[in-house]
């Protein structure tokens, strides 16, 4: 039915299977676009925050999805000015997932503020000296150079790709792409690291605030190296997600492996700057505001304990850079998967605790510890960008060539 | 973001925050014109009409 | 972020308030609700979503019966000085929606240009700020006795306590027409101050030595305001938030619960909160 709008030399699943799919995660879309709509017209009010969780779980989705996205801007570095070429069978990819990754941050931020209708107060009424605003205009304007490196992609489609002005503009697009990937590197530097200024800079909490380097307080190189080192977990993550749903191979293993080392030592290196982080924060910081590291691990809830810190720093930090540097490990595929499944966890703890835990912890002595649960609405708002990113991707999938190695490594026969 | 609001001032702060994002905005639309302005040319002088639909 | 310093000396409001004489009794937030038409709620049993500018915390020495011992700490905006007037709060707002007035050293909200983020309600770490959940509802006839000097707040914004700043301006208007540039102690006043029936709340101009505040808390402003009189401390000195809002108790548990103090820590003796690299 849709068979003239797929690539040349692909197989893909009938059109009434692939609507039924889209319909599934349709249903699941609409559900979040009700509770998002629920969330514009009667307030946040409709969410479980209040005056002690002022920032929670849409702002930890946001700085996840970034985290995650951060394969995007890393891989195009990477390919791009670094001239790793072989990522070129995987780039196209990467700018898919970033480019859901940030919509949805962007989608989010619109549900979270009190006032969606001026939002662009941030840009008029700009406050230099605000992390925040940082990061809003690293973020849109990165997203726009998202779009330019997705728009070839999409013009690559077969019927498009017809149109004389569009092959045109594709061609003349992949050959400047360098440009833009380098703006995009030097926007992502700073968004990352800005979000994770957010919580540095808190002088008031304890728990986020740390030394500075110039006007950027240590969590923002953290941010943004940590972006860097484990958004290509996720590229592979769902690589290998696309090729279990498709049941094909799509990238060869040599690039995954490439990608997966450099992720490693990337993880590694981060590892290391993140514990001598941890240990000043612990040992100097904290205690000359008069706090003791046990005290920010001891929420009568239950939730903010020990086992955080193990989960994020070990379990999602340490042992998938063990995995991922070592040859015969990341060579093994389930060893591969099940690094880069705990790498993802351990970013998405990193991002949780930075919000969330910051939220928790009591600075007044004379106050316990904050708890917070999400309504439904929250929920279905966060999972929206999910259904929405799968719907994309698939259409992607389907319609363009994401995977430049998919023909050759699944040849159809005649 | 314009002088003409009235938290703007004329410090180092706004010249190197606004003159970061004056610049990046700068280079995308100049790349973007570039290849949509090549893009036009190139279709007028007959590129692209006959192709095999495979670049990367 | 207007950095243009008035041509007289600047002021610095603040406040001081007795601990020991303060019963407990809620005058400060009833008045304070009342005079800055601040919104409330049907029910209002859940207390971290509801306004409260001026908040009564309820502080115990954690003993048992007979040595229990209760304090009761109002809490408004200690419209924090920072390091150089830079709160907490107020750098961190991506739209300077607030704002450190170095005139008067109040930290001002501009409720029609806040869009909500929320960004400084977790940057403050005493809970001063809030954020409006629901539009106000009024009950029946209210509307008609909201002060006409408070702009009411809608949905999606965060407000905080301004020390009554309209109180500010009427009185500076008055003593304008009557030719003058500066204003007495008693002209500008805080409506939790003059609420109090025990007097625990003094409020006026801590860099002029001849009001009541700058004679009881003593602030060393060589020293981010650190106060030098004995029994008076800030809450979360340590910090480095330089609050304006002084408060004292001959109670040492009292003083103890004011701050975050190592184990092996005196209470009051402590190095100032560094004040490193924010900008
Ligand atoms: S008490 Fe909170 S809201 Fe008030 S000035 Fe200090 S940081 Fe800002
Ligand atoms: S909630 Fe309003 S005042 Fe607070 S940081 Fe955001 S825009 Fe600024």
């Amino acid at each position: 039915m849709d068979s003239a709008l797929l690539p040349k030399g692909v197989k893909r699943c009938s059109f009434p299977q692939f609507s039924i799919g889209i319909l599934i995660v349709g249903a699941v879309l609409l559900w979040g676009v009700y509770a998002m709509l629920l969330c514009w017209f009667k307030g946040l009010n409709q969410t479980g925050m209040n005056d002690s969780y002022g920032f929670a779980l849409w702002i930890w989705a946001d700085l996840a999805v970034i985290a995650l996205g951060g394969g995007a801007f890393f891989t195009g570095l990477l390919k791009y000015i670094i001239g790793k070429d072989e990522l070129k069978n995987i780039i196209n990819f990467a700018v898919v997932i970033g480019f859901i990754c940030y919509s949805s941050a962007l989608l989010i931020l619109a549900i979270d503020v009190g006032q969606p209708l001026r939002s662009w107060f941030i840009f008029w009424h700009v406050n230099v000296h605000s992390m925040l605003a940082e990061v809003a205009f690293c973020l849109s304007i990165y997203f726009s150079v998202l779009a330019i490196e997705f728009v070839p992609l999409l013009l690559e489609n077969r019927k498009l790709d017809e149109v004389p002005f569009f092959h045109n503009l594709a061609h003349n697009m992949h050959e400047v792409m360098a440009v833009f990937a380098a703006t995009g590197a030097f926007l992502s530097c700073f968004h990352q690291g800005s979000l994770g200024g957010v919580a540095g800079v808190l002088f008031g909490r304890p728990f986020a605030f740390r030394e500075h380097l110039l006007v950027w307080p240590w969590t923002f190189f953290l941010f943004t190296w940590s972006a860097a080192a484990y958004g290509p977990c996720f590229t592979i993550l769902l690589t290998k997600i696309t090729e279990g749903i498709t049941r094909k191979k799509l990238v060869k293993d040599n690039v995954v492996d490439l990608l997966a080392k450099i992720s490693g030592w990337m993880i590694a290196s981060y590892m290391v700057a993140k514990l001598i982080d941890t240990w000043y924060w612990a040992t100097v910081t904290a205690p000359s505001r008069g706090l003791t590291f046990m005290q920010f691990y001891s929420d009568g809830n239950g939730l903010y304990t020990l086992w955080i810190i193990v989960a994020e720093l070990v379990v999602g930090g340490i042992l998938p850079a063990l995995i991922l540097t070592n040859k015969t490990l990341r060579a093994n595929k389930s060893m591969l998967l099940l690094a880069v499944i705990l790498a993802c966890i351990g970013v998405c703890i990193n991002r949780w605790v930075m919000v969330l835990q910051v939220m928790a912890h009591p600075v007044l002595p004379f106050e316990e510890w904050f708890a917070y649960m999400p309504s439904w609405q929250e929920v279905a708002t966060t999972i929206l960008p999910v259904a929405y990113g799968v719907i994309l991707a698939s259409l992607a999938y389907r319609y363009l060539p994401v995977f430049p190695q998919e023909r050759e490594l699944n040849p159809v026969n005649g | 973001m314009f002088p003409f609001s009235f938290e703007w001032a004329w410090d180092m702060a706004h010249y190197v925050f606004l003159g970061g994002m004056w610049y990046a905005i700068g280079i995308i639309s100049a790349g973007l014109s570039y290849c949509i302005g090549k893009a036009l040319l190139d279709t007028v002088a007959g590129k692209g009409h006959d192709h095999g639909g495979d670049h990367h | 972020m207007n950095k243009t310093h008035n041509t007289q000396k600047a002021k610095k409001y603040g406040m001081v308030i007795d601990l020991d004489k303060c019963t407990g009794c809620g005058a400060c937030m009833v008045a304070c609700m009342a005079e800055n038409n601040v919104p409330f709620k049907k029910d209002e049993t859940n207390k971290l979503d509801s306004i409260t500018w001026m908040h009564l915390y309820k502080l115990t020495n954690g003993k048992a019966f007979p040595e229990t011992e209760i304090c009761y700490l109002p809490r408004p905006c200690m419209h924090c000085e920072g390091a150089h007037g830079h709160p907490p709060c107020v750098s961190v707002c991506p739209a300077t929606a607030t704002d450190y007035d170095h005139g008067t050293g109040i930290v001002s909200q501009i409720y029609t240009r806040c869009f909500g983020c929320r960004y400084c309600m977790g940057a403050c770490p005493y809970h001063a700020r809030y954020f409006n959940w629901w539009d106000p509802v009024w009950p029946e006839g209210m509307k008609e006795y909201l002060s006409p000097n408070v702009s009411p707040r809608m949905r999606g914004v965060v407000e905080k306590c301004s020390f009554c700043f309209h109180r500010y301006q009427l009185a500076m208007d008055k003593a304008y027409h009557e030719g003058r540039k500066e204003l007495e102690e008693h002209e500008y006043q805080s409506s939790c101050t003059q609420a109090c029936p025990a007097g625990a709340i003094t409020f006026g101009d801590l860099n002029n030595p001849d009001h009541q505040v700058h004679k009881i808390a003593r602030p060393d402003n060589e020293h981010g305001g650190k106060p030098s009189a004995t029994n008076v401390f800030r809450l979360l000195e340590r910090l480095g938030t330089n609050p304006k809002v002084y408060y004292m108790s001959s109670r040492e548990w009292v003083r103890r619960l004011g701050d975050n103090y190592l184990p092996h820590e005196k209470t009051g003796e402590i190095a100032l909160g560094k004040q490193k690299g924010h900008h």
